[in-house]
């Protein structure tokens, strides 16, 4: 229902805050031996979800380890200048999204009231 | 823990792992120039081991705090027969800190700490956000 009045917005919005908990888990494992980071491959859970992938199923198929620029000796990949650059790329992309389901909502209440 | 893990459990027990290693490092930088009388009773560095905690439920993972361990290092024997506490030889046992590794150490953790904050609240206000959406 919420994907008929939304449209892609919605799926897109669930998406980011999803990818904002995986870029946050990096982000708090800078310290943790031999942890691997990982990152959602945007476009790839979007068409996913878009196909009709149940929720976890779409963000699983679509989560990748992220290629460290350099490895480092204790096996942790996280690097803090990508997840903070990823996090802020994604938190600006939220908002965009943010803004058209909001423009979406205002335009439907407008269309409610008969303004 | 009830309930499934949301960012903000993620980023609190980030950020006292990042907590447990700033104490060890100030421990540490705190004995640095301790001596003892025998090699078993002189300091060694307290080292933090961290280890992910994944929640299957939600697939975000965050940081435990696997254990506090004691670093396997020799301490340093001084030959001082002048001092109190010298053995039968005039040894002295020192504790063996490194005091620039331990302060690397102290800067890597406040770093790491500002980051989850810098992260966290930059979700704070995408929730904010999202919760006033009209």
């Amino acid at each position: 229902m919420s994907n008929g009045l939304f449209g892609i917005h919605g799926a897109a919005l669930e998406i980011r805050a999803q990818r904002m908990g995986m870029l946050g888990s990096n982000i708090a494992n800078a310290g943790t031996p031999g942890y691997k980071a990982r990152d959602i491959d945007f476009a790839a859970a979007l068409d996913a979800k878009l196909g009709g992938a149940p929720d976890g199923a779409a963000i699983d198929r679509a989560t990748r380890y992220r290629v460290p620029v350099m490895p480092s000796l204790d096996g942790n990949t996280v690097e803090m200048a990508t997840e903070q650059t990823a996090f802020a790329e994604n938190a600006v992309a939220y908002t965009a999204t943010l803004s058209f389901l909001s423009g979406r909502v205002e335009k439907l209440t407008r269309a409610i009231k008969g303004e | 823990m009830p309930g499934p893990m949301t960012l903000f459990d993620l980023g609190q027990r980030a950020m006292s792992a990042q907590l447990v290693r700033m104490n060890a490092a100030a421990s540490n930088l705190a004995n640095a120039g301790s001596v003892a009388g025998s090699e078993e009773q002189a300091y060694r560095p307290l080292r933090p081991v961290f280890a992910e905690h994944l929640d299957t439920a939600t697939g975000m993972s965050t940081v435990r705090v696997d254990g506090v361990y004691r670093a396997d290092v020799a301490p340093v024997r001084r030959h001082e027969p002048g001092h109190p506490l010298a053995d039968e030889n005039g040894d002295v046992w020192a504790s063996p800190v490194d005091e620039n590794a331990e302060m690397v150490e102290m800067l890597e953790a406040s770093r790491q700490y500002q980051n989850m904050v810098e992260a966290l609240s930059t979700a704070k206000q995408l929730m904010l956000d999202t919760m006033r959406m009209k």
